[in-house]
């Protein structure tokens, strides 16, 4: 990796430069009850509009690469009069006509893009949408301050080693600059900038080391896939059911579910129909409906539980990494307070439960 | 108008359609007619026969009825058997025919003459207890709203025609909410109904800082004993949280259980 360092002030000459390009970063939305801020990804137009000291955005940036909604293809019938059929045409449109440069996502986030990769891409089918969206990607990192509800520390997400193509650590006046590509080699030839100095090697160190006290939240990773195995029938899971609206706003607002769920409409006139797809929930009431009626997780608690099964079991088994990236957006949207960090800590007590017997 | 239409090869029916309206403001009807730019195909598809809000002519002979409404009056329940005996689809078109809608607020009196004296004074009025459609008859599909999305009755009426199942989402309407990334309505100290009320209205009310009134009814698995839970921890009444979930009767049932709990008459 290459390092490099300037001045804060450039940082409005880098973003000139890269604004030739659709720019999406954290942008400030309103401020809650209380006064507090509140941010999410946005199309930026003015540097002035990013808020690059964002504590986290209440969404991910997963829109911009795994759309809620999309049209994954438009068919076009030509029956009218023909009398034999007729005939039908299907168009598939990626929807990417242009670059996208993602600038100021923390490594949670970038994480959360590395662990899509593997599902999205590393399959026998890749997914296209996905794939061309990536493709066409700039991706600029922001170094973060670990907000409370923070655990990636213990997903080991805390920090980004590979998935970005410039990644920008904050030092007070300075920027401290990973490069991770030519292009965003070529972008700083472009600034003002200079290779580190020791004293700024050192700066860069310690402001790491200081980030590492700022974790409150935790979540105990060793051995969970077994414990979670173990305790599948433990009786908290029906506690944090209970609670569950079933209302799938932590799968919403997370950078790495990417579940769906396709529906297909004709269009009034009987020319078109679309085939579009919808990011959906595993904790939806129907997630788990099949033809024929039946529903294998007709209760809110089961569903929950395969949610958690998925992040910190399924995927572990199958990738030898969680799903999850400790970014705490769930926990902080559920209405019903339902954590990761929690529910995580909930299951590992009802096993300690078990040792005392 | 007759038009052989086809879809795939397969010669597809246009139905004929008509509209009714019960105790309503006719205002669900007025939300079909309000969409220009799809009208000419919506009309392409069936025929309406009856259509109070767009047009003099009125015949009997339909296939499909919308019924916008509520019942207050023994002549709606008669009017409306009438309908389901000519009928072979009857629709509960918006909130007032699904649960009784703005209209069964007054079903929250117990004195339903003193309800009558106070808003008719002495003018000689019929009125009873508000009943949704299914009270009287069986209804077929319900198309939830206050008013109905039109998109959701094109989506709907098009699945009717090609014959195809016709969906509600599951889900409440924070799923929808979350896909518009609003703020959510809580965090800036506002009750919303968003986390029990059924989706497909995409979010309406919430995505223009309105916090939800439940327009659509509960979604079918409501959670809302955390509802109550929720709304407490935020300081919100239980009196807001019932004068909201009274609104359109969708969760009348639920009402009545903790009004019933508190000691309240029903």
């Amino acid at each position: 990796m290459l390092f490099k360092v300037f001045a804060a002030s450039e940082l409005s000459r880098l973003f000139e430069i890269l604004s030739v390009n659709r720019i999406v970063g954290p942008v400030k939305k309103g401020e809650d009850q209380h006064g507090r801020s509140l941010y999410d990804f946005d199309v930026v137009h003015d540097i002035a509009e990013l808020h690059l000291d964002y504590g986290q955005t209440i969404h991910s940036a997963k829109n911009y690469f795994l759309p809620y909604r999309e049209n994954l293809c438009t068919f076009t019938f030509q029956d009218e009069g023909s009398g034999d059929g007729g005939d039908w045409h299907k168009e598939v449109d990626y929807g990417v006509y242009a670059p996208l440069v993602l600038f100021g996502l923390h490594p949670c986030d970038i994480n959360a893009l590395n662990k899509l990769d593997k599902v999205l891409l590393g399959g026998r089918y890749p997914n296209p949408f996905y794939g061309e969206k990536r493709a066409n990607m700039f991706i600029v990192g922001h170094s973060c301050s670990p907000q409370p509800f923070c655990f990636c520390k213990s997903m080991g997400t805390d920090s980004a080693i590979r998935g970005f193509d410039l990644f920008l650590t904050r030092m007070d006046d300075l920027y401290f600059a990973e490069i991770l590509s030519p292009r965003a080699f070529h972008l700083l030839e472009q600034i003002d900038c200079h290779d580190p100095d020791s004293r700024e090697h050192h700066r860069y160190m310690d402001l790491m080391e200081a980030k590492e006290a700022l974790y409150v939240a935790h979540v105990d990773t060793s051995d969970l896939t077994k414990i979670l195995d173990l305790e599948f029938q433990a009786s908290v899971w029906q506690e944090w059911g209970q609670k569950c609206l079933s209302c799938g706003t932590c799968a919403q607002v997370c950078p790495t579910c990417y579940c769906y769920g396709v529906e297909e409409q004709v269009d009034m006139d009987f020319t078109r129909a679309h085939k579009e797809k919808r990011l959906y929930s595993c904790n939806l009431l129907d997630f788990a409906a099949v033809a024929g009626g039946h529903n294998f997780r007709p209760e809110s608690h089961t569903r929950l539980k395969y949610r958690y099964y998925h992040k910190h079991r399924g995927f572990v088994e199958a990738f030898e990494e969680s799903l999850c990236v400790g970014c705490g957006r769930c926990g902080q949207s559920c209405l019903a307070h339902i954590t990761v960090p929690e529910v995580i800590a909930s299951v590992r007590a009802s096993k300690e439960e078990h040792d005392d017997d | 108008m007759t038009t052989n239409k086809t879809f795939l090869g397969v010669p597809v029916a246009r139905p004929k359609v008509a509209f009714f309206e019960l105790s309503s403001c006719e205002g669900c009807q007025l939300q079909l007619l309000n969409n220009e730019a799809t009208l000419l195909d919506f009309l392409s598809l069936v025929e309406v026969v009856r259509f109070r809000e767009g047009m003099k002519e009125a015949s009997d002979d339909y296939e499909i009825a919308f019924v916008e409404g509520s019942i207050t009056r023994r002549d709606e329940e008669e009017r409306l058997r009438v309908i389901r005996e000519q009928a072979k689809v009857v629709v509960a078109l918006g909130s007032c025919a699904c649960f009784g809608g703005v209209n069964q607020l007054k079903n929250r009196f117990n004195d339903l003459e003193w309800v009558k004296k106070e808003v008719y004074g002495s003018f000689p009025i019929e009125t009873q207890k508000v009943k949704p459609l299914s009270a009287v008859i069986k209804v077929d599909l319900e198309i939830y709203g206050c008013p109905i999305k039109k998109e959701e009755v094109e989506r709907i009426v098009t699945a009717l025609v090609l014959g195809e199942q016709i969906h509600h989402p599951q889900y409440p309407v924070c799923m929808e909410c979350k896909a518009r990334e609003n703020i959510c309505l809580f965090d800036l100290g506002e009750p919303c109904l968003g986390p029990v009320t059924r989706a497909g209205c995409d979010a309406w009310c919430p995505s223009n800082r309105l916090g939800c009134w439940g327009c659509r009814g509960p979604a079918p698995e409501a959670n809302l004993s955390q509802l109550q839970i929720i709304m407490a921890e935020r300081g919100i009444s239980q009196e807001r949280m019932i004068d909201r979930l009274e609104c359109f009767g969708g969760f009348a049932a639920f009402v009545a259980e903790v009004k019933e709990k508190k000691g309240e008459p029903k």
